[in-house]
């Protein structure tokens, strides 16, 4: 593997997971709990397909043939999507959808951080960019986890319940691979080592202020980096790629 | 608030340039002081119109009484002698 | 405040009005301009909150990335909207949540074009163009309004969407400029969205039971059969330079008195709608009323939260 090849895989990762959970979040738009949360979580969509454009851009840029943004996003096989099993799992309730975007930032925040000293300039710019979004995104998905980790007892059992399905999850984002390995070495990516005590820690000092516990089943779960999704992920692509697929070769 | 388990109103200022003061814009709902500021953010400067923003529970600004408010009022409109334009300068005289 | 009558406060708020004093929240205003007020900001808030809807119905299908984006700003623009319009008429007294239970329960109106479905891609472009055009001709005028919490929510309306009628046209006049398929969407779009953008204008003047007393009040500015010919006459030549035919057999240029003459509405459709019986409004009020039931616990765990915090803050 060429190192041209790693950051192409690792770029859609980033660009995957961005757009994913984005896709899952513009579901709810028109639909949030009340008018002024509806605007907040279609702000982080927005930015999540922000970043999407970004990251998949410089990505089809390095691919063998290369390709744009909208031909990665919109014309792969299911197999050949690489983010995380978490991004795709369904909105849910409130508490779900809050609490998969909590473990989401929580992760990307300091991978972000770290990505600023990478030795790839363009990697770093968009890091960047990205990271001013996502640390407003973590305060968001953070302060709802503790309004409703500590607010009734209704809501905190529900929130207790999201975390309890939705942790198992979170592990494969410190998956690594030849490819991570690659880059690390030459310093265009942080280790999953360096990022996990930080996603560790807040999740830790989160679940305090929030009255919850950690779930005393650790079992991880994991596919999506390699291809392999959950069962919701062949609707979503379907919902996605309507378009694309049903009108071929046309320009929108 | 007129009902007990919805959110109060908060009255939303935002400062558009340093330099400026802050202006009031509107209001929103939200259940404490931190969602107000974030709310603020998100409803009343996705177009970049603001670097700062002040949320004042609604219930907490004390307003004048509009009935009074020809003796607030307009006392001072008969009150000329406090502007510049009132006082005679003669022709020729500069910087004043 | 005794010794005025409610005759003479009367004429002295019409004189305000007439001299282009607005009227500010606190000001006495008489009961029935502030109901009539209430109604028409409510009406135009739920309007803009149910227009999320058939526009929602096409993000997660947007055929690029860029669409996508630009779909979800608008939309969330609406939201927005929804809620400078909520807050001016909380200003009045009357509070966001019941009035948004009015929507719920049907007793409040919205705008009658949000119960028409969105079945393609090319209607995201029509809504944009001649939903979001009708819109503006409505609004641009609400800007002098004589009540100014809503003139001033009319002004931040306004300057955001201008970029909503562009975008629906880049979107249309993108597919009348494609292939045959794409140019049939675009048609087809117009075809179903014309008349319903027409009467979106409301009833045409003989029947509109509001308008003349709005008129004296300052809270509309045009008739609606004035603002809907402003709308044909400007639509009309839009949509021949992008190829499009207008559904309207009788449409034709009056030279005479410089404008289109146009063919009949379609009024018992309108009034159907209106009453509950247009293609989709039991899924709208349904979708709006399942946010608020779904989203109550978090409201409240929300509330619950802060008095928790206020009270460690104050023990």
């Amino acid at each position: 593997m060429t190192k041209q090849e790693a950051l192409h895989i690792y770029l859609l990762r980033m660009g995957d997971d961005s757009l994913i959970l984005g896709q899952r979040l513009s579901q709810l738009c028109g639909h949030g709990p009340i008018l002024e949360e509806d605007i907040a979580l279609t702000n982080v969509a927005l930015d999540l397909i922000g970043q999407a454009t970004l990251f998949l851009e410089y990505s089809g840029e390095l691919a063998e043939q290369p390709k744009t943004n909208d031909e990665l996003a919109y014309l792969r096989l299911e197999k050949e999507y690489v983010n995380a099993i978490l991004v795709e799992q369904p909105n849910g309730h409130f508490g779900d959808t809050i609490l998969r975007q909590f473990l989401f930032d929580a992760y990307r925040k300091p991978l972000l951080e770290k990505l600023l000293d990478s030795n790839d300039e363009r990697l770093a710019g968009i890091a960047e960019k990205s990271l001013k979004e996502t640390k407003y995104h973590l305060r968001h998905s953070s302060e709802w986890v503790i309004r409703l980790g500590d607010g009734t007892e209704e809501s905190h059992e529900r929130i207790q319940n999201s975390l309890e399905s939705l942790l198992r999850y979170a592990h494969e984002l410190f998956f690594e691979n030849e490819v991570d390995k690659l880059l690390i070495a030459e310093g265009i990516v942080p280790s999953a080592e360096s990022i996990f005590p930080i996603w560790e820690k807040t999740l830790n000092d989160v679940l305090k202020e929030a009255t919850l516990t950690l779930p005393k089943n650790n079992w991880k779960f994991q596919g999506g980096r390699e291809g392999r999704h959950s069962e919701h992920m062949g609707y979503l692509l379907a919902e996605m790629q309507y378009m694309q697929r049903t009108y071929p070769n046309m320009e929108w | 608030m007129s009902e007990s388990k919805g959110w109060p109103l908060w009255e939303v200022f935002v400062r558009s340039k340093q330099g400026l003061n802050h202006k009031h814009v509107g209001s929103l709902r939200a259940s404490d002081a931190t969602m107000a500021i974030k709310n603020a953010r998100d409803v009343y400067t996705r177009r970049a119109e603001g670097i700062s923003i002040w949320v004042v529970p609604s219930n907490n600004i004390t307003a004048s009484d509009p009935s009074e408010e020809d003796s607030l009022f307009e006392p001072s409109q008969t009150k000329v002698y406090r502007h510049p334009t009132f006082y005679d300068v003669p022709d020729g005289i500069s910087h004043m | 405040m005794k010794d005025l009558n409610i005759s003479k406060l009367e004429a002295i708020f019409q004189q305000k009005i007439d001299d282009d004093v607005k009227i500010e929240p606190n000001d006495w205003m008489p009961d029935a301009y502030r109901k009539s007020l209430i109604r028409q900001i409510s009406q135009h808030a739920h309007s803009e909150v149910v227009g999320m809807l058939p526009e929602g119905n096409w993000i997660t299908r947007a055929p690029n990335l860029r669409r996508k984006a630009v779909l979800l700003a608008k939309v969330q623009d609406e939201a927005g909207h929804g809620l400078y319009l909520y807050s001016a008429a909380e200003t009045l007294g009357a509070d966001r949540e019941k009035t948004i239970d009015d929507l719920h329960s049907g007793k409040a109106k919205y705008s009658s074009i949000f119960n028409y479905p969105t079945l393609t891609w090319a209607d995201m472009g029509a809504i944009g163009w001649l939903v979001d055009g009708a819109a503006i001709m409505n609004q641009v005028p609400l800007c002098r309004c004589s009540y100014g919490p809503y003139a001033r929510a009319m002004i931040r309306v306004c300057k955001e969407e201008s970029f909503h009628q562009r975008q629906g046209f880049e979107v249309i006049n993108k597919l009348a400029e494609g292939t045959i398929e794409q140019k049939e969407m675009a048609q087809d779009a117009l075809n179903r969205f014309w008349w319903p953008a027409l009467m979106m204008f409301g009833p045409s003047d003989d029947d509109s039971s509001h308008t003349e007393q709005s008129m004296r009040w300052k809270i509309k500015r045009n008739t609606n059969d004035e603002l809907r010919q402003m709308f044909v006459d400007v639509t009309v030549p839009q949509a021949e330079s992008i190829g499009l035919k207008v559904p309207d057999p009788h449409l034709k240029w009056n030279e005479e008195k410089e404008c289109y003459d146009f063919g009949p509405i379609d009024w018992d459709e309108f009034w159907q709608v209106v009453g509950g019986n247009g293609p989709c409004n039991k899924e709208r009020v349904d979708a709006r009323r399942k946010a608020k039931e779904d989203g109550k616990w978090v409201v409240e765990a929300a509330m619950a939260f802060a008095n928790k915090r206020n009270a460690k803050k104050t023990a």
